[in-house]
């Protein structure tokens, strides 16, 4: 590890807390449906918007109403982006002239961008159409991370309201989310990007002789516009196979920073609208601090394990850290911080290929997924996902101080266990099942690239990073079977909104609670104590039942390698 | 408050019957209402079926799997045997109950005549019945006198042996089953039928035969079970992932790590806390009808208290003569005493205590001075005495100067000036803003001064209300007193609000104004006018001495008739959610040491790598896995009486006393583990166990 990578890290960090407030601060303005600057602008388009679509922002939902409607939508968006990939090649905007996307395919990508997960079983430029890339999945990474955002705004106004039966309306909030939020700051990013360099044409591929005489095809087209909502959004899904490894989506240590910054703004400052619209922003910073502190520690271990390198490849004489994987314009630091903000975030965006990570380093993404994504986490879901804990947190040692547990006022009684418990359930279910299943099956077992542990933490990886909607790739794996194609889409569907309707469950009875006023015998939530105890309920709760999975994947892995075998 | 039913915790003969009722308890009926145990006892059910096919068949590790299959049926029969202690501990007590209970015959009248009767089988009576209580006789039920005063003997609920009285009408009208008229006779409305009377419900609820489970205890309930669910996900995928690695994992180890994940010590001891706090107010002398009202009780976020009896002495006592300019204090002390002589009231016995003490004014017998004593009425509100010709009268002072006006009118010449008026005025003022009452002194028509009674804070009750502050409870001072009196009475008891001039209807408001705000109340009551705030109450503490109406509405008797109980309530409430969160952190905590123990031994065959996370050094991966089965099966009995006897309570802030049992119960759970475990390994192997 170096100073100067040391640096990179704070410098990273620095910036994404002096997001938090000023964001936070707009957000909340957003979403209480107060003037903001943008008002003049867009005010009178949103209520048209209104109008046509016949709701308005003063119709408040029940959680029932609200639920079902994003659900709707959600299908909606499934069934038109299945059917955009299946009818590319007779639709316009396709100068490669791509045929029709096969079914499983169609489905497991129409899954992938609907649940914000991004996994993507395809290579984008070999794959899919302009059309598609553009009508479909740039507006799915839209809607979907809008979608996490208002399901995070409603449960936050089921910790603020009291006594009263509606959560907001989802139609609004989703309006709101995309035209006050995504959409600026996605205008003004994607200029910048298009000024460093990242491609925004609907050319057909250009083919290029190169010094040797090959031929060489080098794909393009509307890039820019997606990879600003692509991270932002938390989607992941690369214009390219590579991801932001390509040049194309990450020239410049510029855009790379830009990348790395948007993929935790939201989500980071999503804990400061909490605050402020619960009416005490230590609230938010508390549940940032536990976020700073596992993000931190992920970092260091990655960075860690990349930078000391293999011990067999020093053998060899060979000094230095792990560059397998990796692009040397952006060397070990920013290779490893990438990846475990990515991952954290519920993103999927890679600039470095995590099956070549050290064991160690390749299993601090794998454990940051397996949390549930709460470590800043998908926009909106990062923060659902945590508050999910937190109840937990608040049930089990809140009782330690002699009364009913409550959080900000609200009692957590059964109801709200209950929910919690289902949501948490899933990603385990999901996870470890799907894994069970596949690395048993022929079909899935036949995927993989390396034998060993190495091979299980491939598949493992793969539900994982599906169920828990990140959609980063560990590689290795051939996904593009009928098997995985089906199996992952099955698992990022469960995965996404197998805990949203019981975190809306949640929010439902929250809300029609009345707050207990704070006393000297209140668990006070803003302080260490509760940063230290909501991160050992995160890790015994969230953790602790991954790790016979982790043992027989990376930890048995690295200590192969002590003993000098490898995978 | 009564001992005499204390037991203490290793009691053979609650322990002994405990064993056999463990047994009875693994019938699967019974089992099913413990999820975490009732899991237990099945993959103890699924092991035994192996070991028996695989003695038939001569499987390998008979022995090992025999200790495992061992180990896990005892993890189920110490939960039973946790439950079956905290259940006996109540039962020796509803057995005492019982005895009381014994057939009684009743007297029933059938005619409007006293002699009109006659004798039924006490367990035939209805509500509405009517029936002659004699002395001697046992009171057939509860009930309300409807005529008649007797003193009764309560000892059999109370465990006082003092009488107390009961009369028709009042606040005391209230009799209970089973309890013994000394003296008198009364006539008694039937309450409650045969089996559901006061005692009745109490046997039930010591012996925790009617017990439901609390919202928290459902809820808890359900986060074990969603834990258990996940523990499940992880083991069960397991052998798949063990395929994949070419290795094959025996299905009793799978168990093995199954059981000592999922939260059995919590599992194990959640109905025992949960009856032990019920026990503890029964000790208490506290009847809860149900544990919702204990959980409530911690809760608690305001406590109404009455001030009369909880917060002052019962009594006002004088404390100071406070003469008029020209009068000596020698001299209102002398007539005051004299007043008051033949006064027996409270008040007025310390008026000679206090002459007796200041000035050393003996007592003088009343006949040797041809004295005849002046009662207090409703009418005059003063007392005295006539002697020799000369009247001396004690009262409120507007009583008082009424007397003189009136005196004045009958004999035509002002005994009183202007400003002796005007300075009893001041002084009684004075005194009221203290918070006193003043007595106003005149003889023959001549005011002397005024007696300044008191009322008495009770020793040590500022430090409660300043405990009750640091645990977050706010205290709101009951008084029929005027704002005056009330705002200094409460400055000098510490309490942080009062109701003054307070009336069944205030009472009322002021409990719902605190619930609007979010507030849980308690308060405690006896009077028929207290029912309604009683029943408002999110935890009503009903006086035992109070009427059936009282005792109906609230949700928790005071078999000692204690205001003062309320606090020691609210802090058993608070014990028992604690004890709950502390057993559960502890339960979760334990796991990080089961997976060291545990993952290690089971991969090992396959992943001898996996050998570097035996950090416990433990002999051979068949020790570690039992060790830690056995570590999951005695943590169980070792918390017994910490699930009984409850987690201490200590009034400090919320914050560290979270810190302190995150501390012990987080960090010990985590820590205490890694040591059991390798303590029982040294042993086992030491044994040749395995």
């Amino acid at each position: 590890m170096t100073l100067n990578g040391w640096l990179q890290i704070v410098v990273y960090c620095g910036i994404v807390i002096l997001l938090v407030k000023p964001l936070g601060g707009y957000m909340t303005r957003v979403f209480n449906g107060e003037r903001t600057w943008l008002s003049v602008a867009f005010g009178p388009f949103e209520r048209i918007l209104y109008r046509v679509a016949g709701t308005s922002d003063k119709d408040e939902h029940h959680w029932t109403t609200y639920t079902a409607a994003l659900l709707v939508f959600n299908a909606a968006g499934l069934i038109v982006l299945y059917f955009i990939q299946r009818w590319q090649g007779e639709l316009p905007f396709n100068p490669a002239g791509m045929p029709g996307v096969a079914p499983d395919l169609a489905f497991n990508t129409a899954a992938s961008f609907v649940t914000n997960t991004n996994w993507q079983s395809y290579s984008g430029e070999t794959t899919l159409s302009y059309l598609t890339q553009m009508m479909g999945l740039t507006v799915q990474n839209f809607v979907s991370a809008a979608t996490g955002i208002a399901i995070s705004i409603a449960l936050v106004r089921a910790f603020a309201r009291k006594s009263v039966k509606t959560l907001g309306n989802f139609w609004v909030d989703l309006t709101r989310s995309i035209l006050y939020i995504l959409l600026p700051i996605c205008v003004v990013g994607t200029l910048i990007l298009v000024w460093q360099g990242i491609p925004q044409n609907l050319s057909a591929y250009t083919v290029a002789t190169t010094l040797e005489g090959a031929q060489q095809t080098i794909a393009q087209g509307p890039v820019a516009s997606q990879m600003m909502i692509k991270h932002l959004g938390t989607n992941g899904g690369g214009f390219f196979n590579v991801n932001a490894a390509h040049p194309f989506e990450n020239p410049s240590a510029l855009t790379n920073l830009i990348h790395m910054v948007s993929i935790f703004a939201i989500g980071a400052a999503l804990t400061n609208v909490f605050g402020r619209m619960v009416g005490d922003q230590r609230q938010g910073w508390a549940i940032f601090a536990a976020m700073g502190v596992l993000f931190i520690a992920g970092v260091a271990v990655c960075y860690w394990a990349e930078a000391a390198g293999n011990p067999l490849v020093h053998a060899l004489g060979i000094e230095g850290g792990n560059m397998e994987g990796k692009e040397t314009r952006f060397g070990i630091a920013v290779s490893a911080l990438f990846a475990v903000i990515t991952t954290a975030a519920s993103c999927g965006a890679v600039i470095a290929m995590h099956d070549s990570f050290m064991a160690l380093g390749g299993m601090v993404p794998l454990v940051n997924m397996m949390l549930g994504e709460v470590i800043v986490g998908g926009v909106g879901a990062g923060l659902y996902g945590i508050l999910l804990f937190v109840v937990v947190a608040i049930f089990v040692a809140g009782l330690m101080v002699g009364r009913t547990p409550e959080y900000l006022g609200k009692k957590i009684e059964a109801k709200e266990v209950k929910m919690a418990m289902l949501a948490l359930l899933i990603l385990p279910l999901v996870m470890l099942g799907f894994a069970a299943f596949a690395v048993v099956l022929p079909a899935g077992v036949a995927g993989i690239a390396n034998p060993g542990p190495h091979g299980f933490s491939e598949i493992l990886y793969a539900y994982v990073s599906a169920a828990a909607n990140n959609g980063s790739a560990f590689g290795g794996l051939t996904a593009n079977t009928p098997w995985y194609t089906v199996s992952l889409g099955i698992a990022m569907l469960l995965g996404r909104f197998f805990m949203i309707v019981p975190v809306m469950a949640m929010a439902g009875s929250l809300v029609t609670k009345k707050a207990v006023p704070a006393s000297a015998g209140t668990f006070p939530t803003h302080g260490l104590l509760f940063v230290g105890l909501l991160l050992g309920v995160i890790l015994i709760m969230g953790g602790l039942e991954f790790f016979p999975a982790l043992a027989l994947g990376p930890i048995v892995e690295h200590l192969a390698m002590l003993g000098g075998k490898t995978f | 408050m009564s001992q005499s039913k204390s037991t203490s915790l290793i009691d053979a003969r609650i322990l002994v019957p405990a064993i056999g009722d463990a047994l009875r308890k693994l019938d699967p009926r019974s089992l099913a209402r413990n999820p975490v145990m009732f899991v237990v006892a099945v993959v103890s059910a699924l092991t035994t079926v192996l070991l028996i096919r695989d003695v038939m068949i001569g499987g390998r590790d008979i022995a090992f799997s025999f200790q495992i299959t061992l180990w896990l049926w005892f993890t189920v029969l110490f939960a039973n045997f946790a439950e079956a202690v905290a259940e006996g501990r109540g039962k020796a007590q509803a057995d005492s109950l019982r005895r009381t209970r014994s057939e009684t015959q009743a007297k029933l009248l059938v005619g409007e005549s006293r002699a009109d009767y006659k004798i039924v089988p006490g367990t035939s009576l209805k509500v509405g019945d009517i029936v002659l209580v004699e002395a001697g006789e046992i009171i057939p039920s509860d009930g309300e006198v409807v005529e008649g005063v007797a003193s009764v003997n309560e000892a059999a609920i109370t465990g006082e042996s003092a009488p107390v009285i009961r009369e028709s009408g009042g606040d005391r009208s209230a009799v209970t089953g089973g309890t013994q008229v000394l003296s008198d006779w009364i006539r008694v409305r039937i309450t409650a039928a045969a089996g559901s009377t006061f005692i009745d419900r109490m046997i039930a609820l010591v012996e925790g035969a009617e017990r439901q489970k609390t919202p928290n205890e459902i809820a808890l309930n359900i986060l074990l079970a969603g834990m258990t669910l996940i523990f499940v996900f992880a083991v069960v995928t397991i052998p798949s992932f063990a395929t994949y690695a070419g290795g094959y994992i025996p299905v009793i180890v799978l168990v093995a790590l199954f059981v000592t994940l999922i939260p059995t010590t919590i599992g194990a001891l959640l109905s025992a806390i949960g009856i032990a706090g019920m026990d503890r107010l029964v000790r208490f002398n506290v009847l809860a009808m149900s544990g919702r009202a204990v959980e409530a009780a911690g809760d608690v976020d305001t406590l109404l208290l009455d001030k009369t009896g909880t917060i002052t002495l019962g009594n006002r006592q004088a404390t100071e003569f406070r003469p008029l300019r020209g009068v000596s204090e020698q001299e209102l002390a002398d007539a005051a005493q004299l007043a008051s002589l033949a006064d027996e009231t409270p008040e007025g016995r310390s008026i000679v205590v206090l002459a007796k003490e200041m000035y050393a004014i003996r007592a003088r017998d009343m006949a040797a001075l041809h004295a005849t004593f002046v009662p207090f009425t409703a009418q005059s509100r003063m007392s005295g005495v006539d002697h020799d010709g000369t009247t001396i009268r004690k009262g409120a002072v507007d009583a008082v100067l009424r007397h003189v006006e009136e005196a004045t009118v009958t004999t035509g010449q002002p005994r009183a000036s202007a400003d002796s008026l005007r300075e009893i005025r001041v002084i009684a003022d004075e005194i009221a803003r203290a918070g006193g009452t003043p007595l106003a002194v005149v003889k023959d028509g001549r005011l002397l001064g005024v007696i300044h009674l008191k009322d008495i804070v009770k020793g040590g009750i500022r430090e409660r209300f300043a405990e009750l502050r640091r645990m977050g409870i706010r205290t709101v001072m009951i008084t029929g007193d005027n704002p005056m009196t009330a705002a200094a009475i409460a400055a000098e008891a510490g309490v942080d609000d009062f109701l003054a001039q307070a009336t069944p209807e205030n009472k009322l408001t002021l409990i719902r104004e605190e619930q609007a705000k979010g507030k849980l109340v308690a308060m405690c009551g006896d009077g028929t006018n207290d029912a309604p705030a009683l029943a408002q109450a999110d935890v009503g503490v009903a006086m035992n001495t109070g009427t059936v109406a009282a005792r109906e509405a609230g949700n928790m008797v005071d078999l000692d008739s204690d205001p003062t109980k309320l606090i020691e309530i609210v802090e058993i409430g608070k014990q028992l959610l604690m004890t709950r969160g502390a057993l559960t952190t502890f339960s979760i905590a334990n796991d990080v040491a089961k997976y060291f123990a545990i993952i290690p031994a089971m991969f090992l065959a396959f992943y001898p790598q996996l050998g570097a996370l035996n950090i416990m050094a433990l002999a051979t991966p068949q020790s570690a896995i039992l060790s830690a089965i056995i570590f999951n099966a005695l943590i169980i009995i070792a918390l017994i009486p910490l699930s009984l006897k409850g987690v201490t309570y200590r009034a400090v802030g919320a914050g560290s006393l979270l810190s302190r049992n995150l501390l012990v119960y987080g960090l010990g759970g985590v820590i205490v583990p890694f040591i059991g475990i390798k303590a029982i390994d040294l042993v086992i192997t030491g044994l040749g166990l395995v």
